[in-house]
């Protein structure tokens, strides 16, 4: 064996010189050498160790790819805003003059059956026009392109008020990948010849948007959280599969120390070792990254989409993690190694029942408190979305979940070691883990830091949306659709009416043609400060609708106590200026004065269906204000309609589409936070099954593992006549104790942690038992799981073949 | 031992001058003490008395007296005996169990029956001295565990020899 | 050999592992408060024949009464039971389990009898004392000696009151003074108990314990006492 070094003599060598110890020198070849060695038995330890490379394989091959998804997170980010930016241009601050290269530009956005749709208008203005992404010219005047999965749509059988809507324009091709955010992309761009200077605007190029708002604290600890959740249990799994077979492996490594392998070459060998699986896992996670992006366009989650091509991790992220993940597999062999010292005629194990002490585990609890608490002490305060508070609030809740990791030991340790008595099964499983509790901890850690992630990150989700989600709902509950859109006249707006009020299911419709006026400039008099006063025009009829008026003709005016107690200068006979800044320091326009009827009569305002407030200063019947004086006017259409008729609110949206493409509605009846949340929720819940499940593997192993190790005592057991049912229960409490251990901390923690966030972020408190019940029924899947897997080797070894010595 | 059941076991198969059989119980038995003609001669002298052995013929010639002996019927029976009675377990027992298994194998009786004989005897008398020891006294434990000690060696060699039987006929009848 | 009045008996076993016969029609038999050693080579089939006679295995043919049972047409699960309330067992090595402390192992076959805890392990410790082995019972098989890992097995064999003893090479990890005391220590009890020993040894001064002694060989069961 001229792979060993031989340890050099201590008895003969005592008169001559030592030799020069070539080992300092030769150091990176020893290396090479001894992890070459460990390879070699790996790849050729006949059936177990092909068993144990395989499983430290999958563990490095889930822990890469679920890595590499990670860190593919913000570059996918980076494309999704990027492809929106190209192709995008939300109007420019100083519109460019009419021109050979502009365009008229508005959207058309709809939603069909709850999906949000979409939708741009062009009109170009000469005879080159920008061209967004996607595209090798405009479509043609009453023409479209759409994109493939709106196509798709669009020739469904259910799709025809959707066909009726857009039936204005013709389809006149698909827009190429690079025009769509992802493939499932429901998005039109249609040329309309009706599309007038004031329902859109004027631009010149395509490509301006918004930057992304960076992420703020709360989703920067919800990414953090994610990444740990889901690869604590990945580093069990790792943990465990290196473990298995340790006692063939140390035989061997024993054997080697035999024949004259030092101490330091044994674990250089059992690295290399692991590191032969470390490298198969590399590889098999490249590949299952690369599997795994495939499935991207399937996949919507928080309405993203994206291509395959556009989950790609930063090179430099993907160096570290092919460095990284590997490496820690190696480092989990060696630390596994700690306190056993391969002897040449056995294994000495150093580590007589440890004493497990609490004060260094309670190290990383405490300092994430001293980040946190301060946080939640001032939480009165509305959340200051600073850096250094990202920073404590991420370190804080990363230090939370692996301090319950170190704390865990321990606790196990003192839990398990507290248990007596009970039945013959239960006895036999506890002493078990008094024993050796050291499986079911990485067990109970993995299932602790992955539940109690993914419970705080769900509470964090649900608690950043639970406002937004509750008005949503809450206003969801009254059968009204709410559109706006530009307007010239009272007569249209009463046309719009008609219409919306011969729709199938409409059951009531109002609207108003709502205007703006501030008060008029004068020396001395600072304007910046005003909001601009709300001027509504209507019939009669539609007055009273918001209001208790005396009595009302055409050409009377109204004042209202909108804001009784402000001195907005809105009187009878004041002078107003019907063009007022609309935005804070916007320079004013020409200011369009016109004094309010020194008749107008005062009106209280009646309060809303939905129970809104209204701010309606001043009600004008039509006849009060001549429309050529409109600034800006835009109609307010409100339809009630009965949830009873079939797709009332689609055919509304059909109505509405006619009167003008690019009105805008407002209603709750698709509520987007649902299917957000829901999305959210099954996702976090698959990504609960899966790390139970890897957790269940890795337990599996164990057991079967520590099944097979004491063959010759079930047998001796079985002999005894000792119920196969006695056995099976210990070995399902010997699961269940670990795992209801884990889950109940991990509930706990998570609740724990999801509070002290949602605190901190300053949010309402949503915890969602039924998810947690779910999550814990899983676990008791889990549990049932690895027991019923486990209790066909255990009949096995439970045969008498066990007693034969040979 | 005993030579004149050795002999007689030797004469089984069939007639031989006295000449002969020195030369095969030497060459079976007298690996260390060859067997002088006079001992070979008195005891065939004893046997004859005893009806055991019979003269088969007589060869005359210019050497010494050449006697030709045959097995009597109950020389035969003599033998069987013989073969079938356990020795007293003792000391130093080895070369007349071997003899025995030996003849034996040679005259075709069942070696493995004598073995087990042999060590039927050898733990009754072990079941005795632990019997004795488990009631005696300390000086009695250390005497009879010398004795059990010494018959379990014997009864190691039995067996041994016992899975060797095979091996052993082959070597005698080859 | 006189099947009348035995405890246990068993006529024409036979039993094969694949094609190599393990047993070949083997006969036994064994008196209330008799110790029987089953003697022969390694391979003979003297393990084997335990298991039968012990109904831990079936014998592809044969059979086995165990008083007014026959072993050979009882179920699993009825043999299982028959061993826990009627059978005790002493094997080489490796029978304790390791998590359990001495006393909580001999108290174990009591408990899967169904006594309660107390009263097993009250029981447990009388039978660790008998077998001189009482100072080890709160420790872990781990941290003792083989002789008193022993002594707690066949504290724990005999603690259920069993009618059968069987013991498989019971010393064959020890060196004699504590192979001698486990097997005084044993026989002596099975005595006291008029309990039927069965030892299966290769070693003539363990079977020097035993009343009569059988040797298995090739299979086949030569029953000693009858040549006397």
């Amino acid at each position: 064996m001229t792979l060993l070094r031989s340890r050099p003599g201590t008895d003969g060598e005592r008169d001559t010189a030592p030799p020069a110890l070539p080992a300092a020198r030769r150091a990176p070849a020893v290396w090479a050498r001894d992890l070459a060695m460990g390879m070699r038995f790996a790849a050729g330890g006949g059936r177990e160790g092909w068993i144990r490379t395989a499983l430290t394989a999958a563990g490095v091959a889930l822990g890469v790819a679920v890595l590499l998804l990670g860190a593919s997170a913000p570059t996918l980010m980076n494309a999704w805003h990027a492809r929106e930016k190209a192709r995008e241009n939300l109007g420019q601050a100083h519109p460019p003059p009419p021109g050979d290269r502009t365009l008229l530009y508005a959207s058309a956005n709809t939603t069909f059956h709850g999906t949000a749709i979409r939708g741009r208008l062009v009109r170009p203005d000469g005879t080159r026009p920008p061209v967004p992404p996607g595209l090798d010219h405009l479509p043609g005047p009453g023409r479209m392109v759409v994109s493939p999965a709106l196509k798709e749509l669009l020739d469904s059988p259910g799709a025809g008020l959707l066909r009726e809507r857009l039936g204005a324009y013709r389809i006149a091709g698909v827009i190429g990948d690079e025009g769509l955010q992802g493939p499932r992309e429901l998005t039109y761009l249609a040329q309309s010849t009706t599309l007038g200077e004031r329902d859109g605007y004027r631009i010149d190029h395509f490509g301006k948007n918004w930057e992304p708002r960076p992420l703020t604290a709360p989703a920067t600890v919800l990414v953090i959280m994610t990444c740990v959740a889901l690869l604590t249990p990945v580093m069990v799994f790792i943990g465990t599969s290196v473990r298995f077979g340790n006692e063939r492996r140390e035989r061997r490594l024993a054997a080697l120390r035999l024949v004259g392998a030092d101490v330091r070459t044994t674990r250089r060998i059992a690295s290399g070792e692991a590191l032969f699986g470390s490298l198969l896992g590399l590889l098999g996670g490249g590949l299952l990254f690369l599997a795994a992006r495939q499935l991207a366009p399937a996949i919507t989650l928080w309405d993203i989409n994206v291509y395959s091509a556009d989950v790609a991790p930063g090179p430099v992220t993907a160096l570290l993690i092919a460095v990284l993940v590997p490496a820690a597999a190696v480092l989990v062999t060696l630390v596994a190694q700690r306190g056993v010292t391969v002897e040449p005629l056995g294994v000495v194990r150093h580590r007589p029942p440890v004493r497990r002490r609490l004060w260094w585990r309670l190290a990383l609890p405490v300092l994430s408190a001293l980040l946190l608490v301060p946080l939640v002490l001032r939480h009165r305060q509305p959340w200051d979305d600073t850096p250094v508070n990202t920073f404590r609030l991420a370190a804080g809740s990363t230090l939370l979940l692996f301090g319950i990791t170190a704390l865990l030991p321990w606790l196990v340790e003192r839990v398990v070691g507290r248990l007596r008595g009970g039945p013959v099964p239960w006895q036999l499983a506890v002493r078990r883990l008094q024993l050796n509790s050291g499986p079911a901890t990485r067990a109970v850690s993995g299932i602790t830091v992955a539940v109690a992630g993914a419970i705080a990150i769900h509470m964090l989700m649900t608690g950043m949306q639970t406002g937004y989600a509750a008005a949503y709902a809450k206003s969801g509950q009254v059968p009204r659709i709410s559109f706006w859109g530009h307007t010239d006249t009272w007569r249209s707006t009463e046309r719009a009416l008609a219409a919306l009020r011969a729709t199938p299911g409409v059951t009531a419709a109002h609207g108003t043609i709502d205007l703006n006026a501030g008060r008029m400039p004068a020396p001395g008099r600072d304007l910046s400060r005003d909001l601009p006063a709300v001027l509504t025009v209507g019939s009669c009829a539609e007055l009273r609708h918001l209001a208790r008026l005396p009595a009302c003709k055409d050409g009377d005016v109204f004042v209202t106590d909108a804001r009784p107690d402000r001195d907005t200068g809105i009187t009878p006979g004041a002078t107003l200026n019907l063009n007022p800044p609309l935005v804070y320091g916007e320079p004013a326009g020409r200011p369009r004065p016109w004094t309010v009827p020194p008749a107008a009569r005062a009106a209280r305002l009646l309060p809303s269906g939905d129970g809104h407030p209204r701010y309606y200063d001043l009600l004008l019947t039509p006849a009060a204000l001549d429309p050529a004086r409109y600034t800006a006017p835009d109609m307010q259409l409100d339809v009630d309609f009965d949830r009873g008729t079939p797709d009332a609110v689609e055919h509304i949206r059909n109505t509405a589409a006619r009167i003008g493409p690019t009105m805008y509605e407002s209603s709750s009846v698709d509520n987007p936070h649902d299917r957000q949340l829901d999305g959210v929720r099954t996702a976090l819940f698959t990504g609960a099954v899966i790390t139970l499940l890897l957790i269940g593997a890795g337990l599996i192993i164990s057991t079967v593992e520590q099944l097979h190790e004491r063959r010759r005592l079930l047998s001796v057991l079985d002999a005894h006549g000792t119920r196969r049912a006695t056995l099976g229960w210990s070995v399902l409490w010997q699961t269940a104790l670990p795992v209801a251990l884990g889950l109940a901390l991990a509930v706990t923690c998570g609740l724990t942690l999801g509070t002290l966030l949602l605190t901190i972020i300053g949010t309402g408190l949503a915890v969602d038992w039924a998810g947690i019940a779910g999550i814990t029924a899983i676990g008791a899947a889990v549990i049932l799981f690895v027991t019923a897997l486990s209790l066909p080797p255990l009949w096995r070894m439970m045969r008498p073949d066990g007693l034969r010595t040979e | 031992m005993s030579i004149g059941h050795t002999l007689l076991g030797l004469l089984e198969s069939g007639p031989r001058h006295g000449y002969d059989l020195k030369r095969a119980f030497d060459e079976h038995f007298g690996q260390d003490r060859p067997l002088h003609y006079g001992q070979v001669y008195s005891t065939m002298s004893r046997l004859l008395k005893n009806g055991l052995v019979e003269v088969d013929g007589v060869e005359a010639g210019a050497g010494p007296e050449r006697k030709r002996y045959a097995i009597t019927d109950a020389g035969v029976t003599d033998v069987a005996q013989w073969l079938a009675r356990p020795e007293k377990p003792e000391p130093y027992l080895q070369s007349t169990l071997y003899t025995k298994v030996v003849l034996a194998l040679m005259t075709g009786r069942d070696a493995a029956e004598l073995l087990d004989g042999q060590r039927t005897e050898h733990l009754r008398l072990m079941r005795g001295l632990t019997e004795r020891k488990r009631s005696g006294d300390l000086a009695d434990q250390l005497i009879c565990d010398h004795a059990l000690f010494h018959l379990e060696a014997d009864l190691r060699w039995l067996e041994l020899t016992a899975a060797r039987l095979d091996k052993l006929a082959a070597a005698v009848r080859g | 050999m006189t099947p009348e009045g035995s405890l246990l008996a068993a006529e024409g076993l036979r039993k094969a592992y694949g094609p190599t016969p393990a047993l070949d029609g083997a006969d036994f038999s064994i008196h209330p408060g008799e110790v029987v050693a089953v003697m022969g080579p390694s391979g003979s089939g003297k393990s084997t024949l335990l298991h039968c006679l012990a109904g831990i295995i079936r014998p592809d043919s044969g059979t086995v009464r165990y008083g007014p049972h026959t072993l050979t047409d009882l179920s699993d699960t009825h043999r299982s039971a028959l061993r826990r309330t009627d059978f005790g067992f002493v094997f080489q090595f490796g029978q304790l389990v390791p998590e359990l402390t001495c006393l909580e192992n001999v108290a174990l076959p009591l408990r899967l009898n169904a006594t309660r805890r107390k009263a097993a392990e009250h029981r447990a410790r009388d039978w660790l004392e008998r077998l001189e082995v009482d100072d080890v019972a709160a420790k872990r098989p781990g941290e003792i000696s083989g002789g008193q890992g022993q002594r707690v097995a066949v504290a724990r064999a005999l603690a259920p009151q069993p009618r059968v003893v069987f013991a498989d090479e019971p010393t064959g990890a020890l060196d004699s003074l504590n192979g001698e005391r486990v097997l005084t220590l044993l026989t002596d009890a099975a005595r006291d108990t008029s309990a039927a020993v069965v030892l299966v040894t290769h070693e003539a001064r363990v079977a020097a314990y035993a009343d009569r002694e059988i040797v298995v060989r090739d299979g086949r069961v030569k029953d000693m006492a009858g040549r006397i």
